[in-house]
């Protein structure tokens, strides 16, 4: 009983925190609030993934209302796993904002800052925890909203008109998932995923359904960046304030990700993707979006947009394990949704204490950098190695799932995109080592410091964790091969 | 004939939707981008409330001697929806003001000029 209201907490606790801290007199303050806030809702997704893994799925009818009728809160080992991501790296990030935001952000506007920061929070978890479809819009649109306001919060103007882009994008990619959400609607007569997934195999073949299907699909390709739906992707992570960058890289991108697998394997039957063209688009857009993204990284001339780009790659490679559709690819993609959360987490954690020092993360000033700032060094290192996938590191793993789930499939091009896909990283990854550490430094840095220990701790955790989870694959691994047997399930 | 004309909300609805559409992606005008996604999320609201119509129910409200009501569930989803895109909107002019006093201009080619990255 207890435990079913654990995991409303988990989407209320932040919720009703936001106007709390929006009102806080300090900056300090409002972080502290928002550090105990992310930190207990973490607990919490921890538990319940435990609970969900030992004793199987929770269900909350929100306000006693029994299910289809009323909003429930459905959560398996997928949401569970997802939960537990979206809630760790908002805990691990609130550490690194105290002093990032400090310096980014003026003092009269922290505690609003925090405050849209829990709203997003809020948003996205609840995504994750709600088993009904018309309220992952909503979810949707308040993580979203916040997300605008959090970006135009950067230090440059462009960072408003990349909120703008983003906004208008957003906004079009949500209203196509009300369409598909509302023609679903009208031929099943109800908004609960589990209902859905019972009823639609009766209606499956009407055009309507399918016109829905489509208007769904493209309106979440939209908000997960798949290639080439990008585009308000590299701005929107090159002016956002360094943390709003560092939780969205690991986060938003990663929600979407999940949407589209509940939609796609659980509300409608087996075997409708392998049938529809669906899966095939995935694994077209996957493939160029691995390469062309990988290419456009290695232009970049601004660390930030090149691991933006870099991004959009890494949903290449998660969007091809969606196109093979087969238990393997969805582990690989579930895999690396948690691992990318960890590289990219790190990397940009460790680009912003390069921007905390010198202010700015364009590559011509950060000559000789890696000599000034050991540390941050070490982390951009492991984390590249990590995002090209060499073993012994989380990036290998999910390659290696991913590398498996295109030779059972005998898609022998899939595996020489994944290769040919490692092979940029090396190139950008390279580019970014070799200013760092192989160029002379400028005169005018010789002063520069390490990053404090404020931001070098939260990023070596996730460093860590890079490394451990590349060793000890059980949990990841583990979790997500039950993640897809809930996926693909079919619902009692 | 009948198909035309009994479905004749839900081809507004495509049209109002159409235009919105080419609206936000035609225009270069950041506030005229913004009424256009108005209207395209309006014309979905039209979708949603065409749809909770049943042939022959009286609207839902608990009356004595009516069998027959239309749903009213998708009235409460396009009230949530309606919240939403007011949020939307308010949200997106609020970035225009500031786009205004960053750049001196609403305009979208104007805007590239001054960055070039954009």
């Amino acid at each position: 009983m207890m435990q079913e209201h654990l995991s409303i907490f988990l989407v209320i606790l932040p919720l009703v925190a936001a106007p709390i801290v929006a009102i806080m007199p300090r900056g300090r303050y409002a972080w502290a609030f928002s550090f105990v806030v992310a930190m207990v809702c973490a607990v919490i997704a921890g538990q319940q993934l435990w609970s969900v893994t030992h004793h199987g799925v929770i269900s909350y009818a929100l306000g006693g209302w029994a299910p289809p009728w009323g909003i429930e809160y459905r959560i398996d080992s997928v949401n569970a796993f997802i939960a537990v991501i979206i809630a760790g790296i908002a805990a691990i990030t609130l550490p690194y904002a105290l002093l990032s935001v400090e310096k980014e952000i003026p003092e009269h506007k922290q505690p609003l800052f925090y405050s849209a920061f829990l709203l997003c929070f809020a948003g996205l978890l609840g995504i994750t925890q709600t088993g009904d479809i018309f309220n992952v819009f909503v979810f949707l649109e308040i993580s979203s909203l916040s997300t605008y306001a959090l970006i135009s919060m950067g230090q440059k103007r462009q960072a408003l008109t990349s909120a703008y882009q983003y906004l208008i994008m957003g906004t079009l990619g949500a209203t196509f998932f009300l369409i598909g959400v509302g023609l679903l609607y009208s031929q099943t007569g109800t908004l609960n995923m589990m209902d859905l997934a019972k009823l639609l195999p009766d209606v499956v073949g009407l055009k309507t359904v399918h016109t829905g299907f489509a208007f769904i699909l493209i309106g979440i390709a939209l908000k997960l960046a798949l290639f080439p739906l990008h585009l308000w992707l590299p701005n929107a992570y090159t002016y956002a304030p360094t943390v709003i960058t560092v939780f969205l890289a690991a986060t938003a991108t990663k929600v979407a990700v999940y949407v589209m697998l509940r939609i796609l394997f659980t509300i409608f039957p087996d075997g409708f993707v392998a049938a529809s063209p669906a899966g095939d688009l995935f694994i077209i857009l996957g493939i160029a979006g691995v390469i062309i993204a990988s290419v456009y990284a290695i232009y970049q001339t601004n660390v930030k947009r090149l691991l933006a780009y870099s991004s959009v790659a890494q949903i290449g490679y998660i969007a091809l394990g969606i196109g093979f559709a087969t238990s393997l690819g969805l582990t690989a993609s579930i895999v690396h949704l948690f691992n990318h959360a960890l590289m990219k987490g790190a990397l940009f954690m460790a680009v912003g204490a390069i921007i905390y020092r010198i202010g700015t993360s364009h590559i011509s000033e950060l000559n000789g950098l890696g000599r000034k700032m050991p540390w941050t060094f070490a982390a951009i290192i492991i984390a590249g190695l990590s995002l090209i996938g060499v073993p012994g590191t989380a990036g290998f793993i999910s390659k290696w799932y991913l590398v498996l789930a295109a030779l059972e499939q005998q898609a022998w091009f899939a595996v020489a995109i994944i290769l040919l896909g490692s092979l940029l990283a090396v190139i950008y990854i390279g580019k970014i080592v070799e200013t760092l550490y192989f160029k002379p430094a400028k005169e005018k840095q010789t002063t520069i410091q390490e990053a404090p220990i404020l931001l070098l701790a939260p990023t070596w955790l996730l460093v860590i964790a890079n490394i451990y989870f590349g060793l000890n694959t059980e949990l990841t691994v583990g979790i997500a091969e039950q993640a897809v047997q809930a996926l693909v399930g079919t619902p009692k | 004939m009948d198909f035309l004309i009994g479905h004749y909300n839900y081809w507004v609805a495509i049209f109002l939707m159409m235009i919105g559409f080419y609206t936000v992606i035609s225009h270069g005008n950041l506030v005229k981008k913004i009424i256009g996604l108005n209207i395209f999320q309006v014309s979905v609201f039209l979708l949603y409330i065409s749809m909770s119509t049943v042939t022959g129910g009286a609207a839902p409200i608990i009356t004595e001697g009516v069998q027959l009501y239309s749903n009213p569930l998708p009235h409460v989803l396009i009230l949530t929806a309606i919240v939403v895109g007011v949020a939307t909107t308010a949200l997106g002019l609020a970035l225009v003001v500031r786009i205004k006093e960053a750049y001196g201009t609403i305009e979208e080619d104007e805007i590239h000029e001054q960055d070039h990255s954009l």
